[in-house]
This record gives C-alpha cells, structure tokens and sequence, in this order.
C-alpha cells in the first residue's frame, strides 16, 4: 500500500472545491480518498443522493472522472451497462464504480445490487452510509440505527428494530470482495479501495460517513465520530473473501460508545436501558463476527491510532 | 406500411426465411449489432416478448452476434437502466418488454430521451392488468407518449424486421430512443415470410454507433446533473426540436432504404383512399385487416379506404392534413382508450385536423381491447355504422362489450 501524505492528497484534486458538500461530511472525504485511489482510469455512477447534488450542477463538475448521473434504484444495474459497453468496445483497465447513499442501497436499490451482484458483475459499488435519507432532509431508512431520531422516526418513536444487516446480505452472495471502511482510517480505506480495484468481479465498500447534518453533529467532530464508531465495535472495519473468509481488519478497544452517542443529537433521547441494549448488540454482533472468523488471524490496519490498542 | 409496388433497383433481397414477429426483432437487433461490431443487450422475461430475448441470449451465446454482452437482469426497470448506461459509455443498445415491463420501465423511458441516448426498445404490445390479460392492445406503449420515444406501429413481421434497422439509423442521427411495437401474437407469435438483409448490406445502410459525448476517462464529462430552472426549459425544447426534425430525417432515410432493400415505409399510409365517402382509420394490424374489408366493401360498391398511421410520435400531423383535408367521413378504430376520454389516435387525430378547412367529420370507435379480435366482419360493420349516421355520437361507440347488468342484477338483452 502507498501511503500519501496530507499535502500530496490535497494536491490531487479529482474531488476538488466546488463540491458542495456540507461541512464535516464523511461522504465528501471519503469520495477524495478513493478517487486518489482508483485513480483517472475511473467511471462514476451516482444515483440520486448527495454526491449528485454536490458533485455540482450543470454545466459544472467537481469530479475529474467521467460521471453519469441515474435514477435512484440504478447504481447496480447501471455499472453492469457501463462495463458492458467497455467489453463490446475493447476496452479494459477501467474502474467502474457505483457510489451510491445507503437508500439508494439498502432500500431502492437493493433489487438491482443484489442482480449485479449475483450476475458478478466487473464493477466496485460504494455505499457512503450515513444511515438516513439526508440529501431530502433526514428521513429514516433501512440503515437507521435503533434509537437514532430522524424525521420519520420523531421523538417518541425511535426505530425499535435492527437495522439491516447489508453485509450478511452481500456476503450471502458470495461476491469476491466485500469490505468495510470509515473515513477514520483513512490508510484502511484506500488499502481497501486498492484491493477492490485489483480484484476481478462484483466489489462492494461500506463506507460509514458521518453527517453533521442529519446526525446532529458538529462537522470539527466528523472524524472523531466516525473513529468512536470503529473503537467502540458498532462499526466493524472487515474484509469478507468470496462471502466465506471474514477477516477483521482492526480490533477495536470497545471503548467510546457513550462518547460517540453523546456527540450526536440524533441520540439525545436515548434512555440508559437503551444505551445498555446498543451495548449488548454490540457484543452479539462481535460474537457472530468471532464465529465466522475462527481459525483466521485478525490483521490490524494500517497506520493504527494509538489510542486504538485492541484488546481482545 | 409498404407502397404496393417495390423500387426497381432492389440491391440486396437477402434471404428468405419463415420468422415469427418476435424472431423478426431478433434478427434486426442481431444485424444492428453485428454492423456495428457488437452491441449491449440487457431484458427480463415477459410474455409475449421473451422469444426475442431468448433468441437474442442464443446468438450472444453462439456467436451469431459477435463480440455482444447479454445481461439478464432481475427486472425491467434494470433492462432498461444496464442499455442506458451502456448507450451513455457508447455501446449500440437493445431491449425489448411488454404490458407491465414496460409500465414498470416508466420512469427510465423518460431517462431515455432526457439524456439522448438512441436506444432500441421493442415493445410487444399487451393489455395491462387487471384483469390479467397476456393478448394484444396498445395501452402499454400509448401511455408512454409523452416520454420523448420515437413510436412506430407495425403491420407485418417485415416490416418489424426492418423498423428495428430504421429505428437505430434514425434515432442515432437524431439522439433519440425509438420504440418499435408490435401486436401481442397477432405478429409476435404469427410465422410469415420475409426477407432477412445480409450484413454487407446492412452494414452499407447503418453506420457504427460512435457517440462524441460518451463515459470517457480521456475525455471526463458529467452526464445529467442539477439543472437550474433557467437551463431546464431549453433541454426540453431541444428534445422537441429534435423530434421536429424526425419527418425529414425519417424520410431521407426511407428513401435509402427502398434504394438498399427495395421496401419503402412511410409516416402514414393510404389505401384505396380515392372518392372514399369514409376512411378508416387504424394502426398495426387491425389497419391489415381493414385492407380486407374495404376491398369487399369496393366490390359491393362502398367507396370506403384506408389510412394506416404506422408512426405515432412524433404523431404525422402535417401529413395527415395534407392527406384529409377535405376528406368526408373518419371511422378511427383504436385498440386502446385513455380512460374518461377517448381513443388515444382519436384524440391525436382531431387536435392534427382542428385547423383544417373543410374537416372531416370524425367517428370513434374502441375495439379489441384485451386481445378481443378485430374482424373484417367488425370493421364493416364501422364502416356502414359511419355512413349511416348524419353525425358523429358525442363519445366513442365501443365494440365487443357485453350487456351491462340491469338495477337488478339481471342482464339486460341488447
């Protein structure tokens, strides 16, 4: 992996100013990251979600790789066309990516995800999640946290059922490559989008992007939550090979979790019993994660935070 | 429709082979690709379409159709959305649906032409449910007439064969996708002969899709973005413009085309149209079998003709004022109804003819839904209806309904 440093990365301006980004948002750093990444032999698709507002209006782009834009539901359907129509002329090389919020994937998407994805489609498809419908202002989807308030789930009436678990779904595809990643690390991120880039067939990257905006945040707090989000276990940073070999990239300390709900609004109506549940699905969801990585050695990140010793 | 006499300089007569409508289209997406080196297919299975595909899925596999990538998809929406990407990378695309595919191909259609990508779509006309119907109307492909499509309706298996060749050429000249429509079983699943082109032919007739503005990395552009309300309005007219521009594209092209194969299509066609004291007017097959009818009217001395409307949008307003101004007596016979309205070719025909000094009386007529059978016997009888009554009735007369029950749910003898 070729680490960059910060002045080079800001250097490289295929995500470039102009965007209009919110201020703090994970999706806009994320987006700097992968592109530097992946490199100028890349294609775009993005559905509707912020990255196609933010990318700028007509006439104006602040990607410097070619972007299609396309209906909400397309993101899957669309990079199997775009890939299609590369093989038909002859050509190879290119990264076709789809880039997509999780709405766009976890609910009105999923149909034409899961197509490519079992078709094996040659393509990387990246879901930024910052687990709500923001770029309309905030509404519930199927990422929403338990507890979390949005305007579909006001006050009162948090979300009382898990959210949808997209990885085991993947991995029931058996895809070849599957991964998780946080704007926190960024070193994981980028050794993440060059191991997707390098493998042939169907690739998918969770992003986990923190919203000021909709999680009720600071944006100076942006990266600070996101990497409360990986210390604490609630978002496991993992690899997962042809959906059968689980490997976890970083062992988190378990520690941060009343941090990383007291930085966000959208968690300020939590009771202690529901902060004491969070804690125990966290717990289950690293003992089903034990289970499926028996017998593998975990492999630490790259560039680790020092405060991010694991423990287990 | 052709003329009844071929151009005498038929360059390339092809061969001949007994096909089903459905294997018609095959055979004209399998020529469009392979002139153009290979092409993206992407469908869904929907009767009574999926014979196209499946034969389609054959030649991809075989090699028939060279160097083409097919993509089975998990829906229609997805079909439509895989050749639109493709079209936008520069891939020469195909897709055919039917009947609810195509409803649930609704919000793409209008992706379609809102990015100028000259797709192919061949659309087996079906009855939407409920009542689930699989046989043939026009309801699926009509209520998408607004969505910037290229429409035209076919009469004969070859005439389907040929609309896909000219459906490509035309709408790649234009930027703008085309839909080729064909009867439910009528023509999709009816064996007639024709001529299949070679592709040296083909090949002189349809250039390769080479798209300036496409998904390059050597040339990064941005494709669909946010567009002010300052912008918005002059996207869509230039979308109009270009659809203007179709009669005059369609009819060079049409003239080429009769040079090549030695079949000429047009826009609107008539039949023993001469002294007619009524004109029936139809479209797809119904307008073939009108051909039947009014030659045994002819014969017991009913001066009645035929206007078959084989392009629907854009709809061939001017020449269909050229044509009828003046004419007597219009019998509009539509295989479809835009509910609490009317016939949909009805309604296209009276706003064409408004204008018009002297206009034609026009009486309309629903017949054939859901695959009803549309007779020489129930054309007649349209016929005669017409020239019998002094005037039109104030809504359309409806064909092939039975009695509506009675207060008390006995049924009412007609």
């Amino acid at each position: 992996m070729t680490t960059t440093s910060l002045p080079d990365m800001l250097s490289i301006q295929r995500f470039g100013p102009g965007n209009v980004n919110c201020g703090g948002c994970g999706m806009g750093i994320a987006m700097k990251l992968a592109l530097e990444t992946l490199g100028p032999d890349t294609i775009l698709s993005i559905p509707a979600c912020c990255a196609a507002v933010s990318v700028g209006a007509f006439p104006n782009s602040a990607v410097q790789v070619p972007v299609l834009l396309h209906a909400f539901e397309t993101t899957g359907a669309s990079i199997a066309g775009i890939r299609a129509a590369l093989e038909v002329q002859g050509k190879t090389g290119t990264n076709v990516v789809g880039w997509a919020g999780d709405g766009g994937t976890y609910d009105i998407g999923l149909q034409a995800l899961s197509g490519a994805a079992e078709r094996n489609d040659d393509a990387i498809y990246v879901c930024y999640d910052n687990e709500a419908y923001m770029n309309t202002g905030v509404q519930r989807s199927s990422s929403t946290p338990v507890g979390a308030w949005t305007t579909t789930t006001p006050k009162g009436k948090p979300r009382e059922h898990h959210k949808k678990d997209l990885i085991a779904i993947l991995a029931g595809h058996r895809i070849p490559y599957l991964a998780t990643a946080s704007v926190a690390y960024p070193d994981d991120l980028q050794r993440k989008f060059g191991a997707a880039a390098r493998t042939p067939g169907f690739r998918f990257v969770l992003v986990q992007s923190p919203c000021p905006t909709g999680w009720r945040s600071e944006s100076k707090d942006s990266i600070r939550i996101a990497r409360l989000g990986v210390t604490s276990g609630l978002f496991p940073l993992i690899e997962v090979f042809d959906g059968t070999e689980w490997v976890v990239s970083f062992a988190p300390s378990f520690a941060g979790l009343d941090e990383y709900l007291d930085l966000q609004g959208r968690f300020s109506t939590l009771t202690p019993e529901q902060r004491d549940n969070l804690r125990r699905s966290i717990e289950r969801q690293w003992r089903e994660l034990r289970a499926r990585t028996t017998g593998e050695p975990w492999r630490h990140a790259h560039g680790e935070h020092p405060d991010d010793s694991g423990t287990d | 429709m052709r003329s009844e006499t071929t151009t005498a300089r038929t360059v390339e007569p092809g061969e001949r082979k007994l096909l089903t409508g459905n294997h018609a289209v095959s055979y004209g997406a399998m020529l469009a690709g392979n002139a153009n080196g290979g092409m993206v297919i992407s469908a869904y299975p929907i009767t009574p379409q999926t014979d196209i595909v499946k034969r389609l899925s054959d030649m991809v596999a075989d090699g028939t159709l060279v160097r083409s990538r097919f993509i089975p998809v998990e829906s229609e929406h997805s079909a439509l959305a895989v050749i639109l990407a493709a079209s936008m990378a520069g891939a020469r695309a195909f897709t055919a649906t039917s009947s609810q595919g195509l409803l649930l191909m609704g919000e793409l259609l209008w992706w379609a032409a809102g990015s100028r990508t000259p797709l192919v779509l061949a659309n087996v006309n079906r009855a939407i449910a409920p009542g689930w119907s699989i046989w043939t109307d026009q309801q699926d492909s009509l209520s998408m007439r607004d969505t910037g499509w290229l429409q035209y309706y076919c009469a004969d298996n070859q005439e389907v064969l040929d609309s896909v060749l000219l459906g490509f050429r035309i709408g790649e000249a234009l930027r703008l996708p085309v839909m080729v429509v064909l009867d439910a079983f009528v023509l999709s699943h009816t064996s007639e002969e024709l001529w299949i082109p070679s592709l040296e032919a083909v090949k002189r007739f349809l250039p390769p899709f080479r798209p300036e503005l496409r998904l390059d990395p050597d040339d990064p552009r941005i494709f669909g973005g946010l567009t002010v309300p300052g912008l918005y309005p002059s996207f869509r007219r230039k979308i109009d413009r270009a659809l203007a521009r179709v009669p005059d594209v369609e009819r060079r092209t049409e003239a080429e085309f009769a040079e090549l194969f030695g079949r000429r299509y047009e826009p609107v066609v008539g039949y023993r149209t001469e002294d007619a004291d009524v004109l029936l007017v139809a479209s797809a097959t119904v307008a073939r079998t009108a051909r039947v009818a009014i030659d045994a009217l002819r014969d017991d001395g009913v001066r009645a003709g035929v206007i078959r409307i084989r392009r629907f949008r854009p709809f061939p307003a001017a020449t269909l004022r050229a044509m009828l101004t003046g004419a007597p007596k219009l019998a509009v016979v539509d295989r479809n109804v835009s509910l609490g309205g009317e016939g949909i070719f009805a309604t296209e025909l009276k706003s064409a003819l408004y204008g018009c000094d002297p206009r034609p009386a026009i009486h309309t007529f629903i017949a054939g839904l859901g695959g009803q059978d549309v007779t020489v016997d129930v054309l007649t009888e349209i016929v005669m209806q017409t020239l019998r009554s002094e005037r039109p009735a104030d809504d359309p007369q409806w064909i092939g309904v039975l009695p509506e029950r009675s207060a008390a749910g006995v049924e009412e003898r007609p």
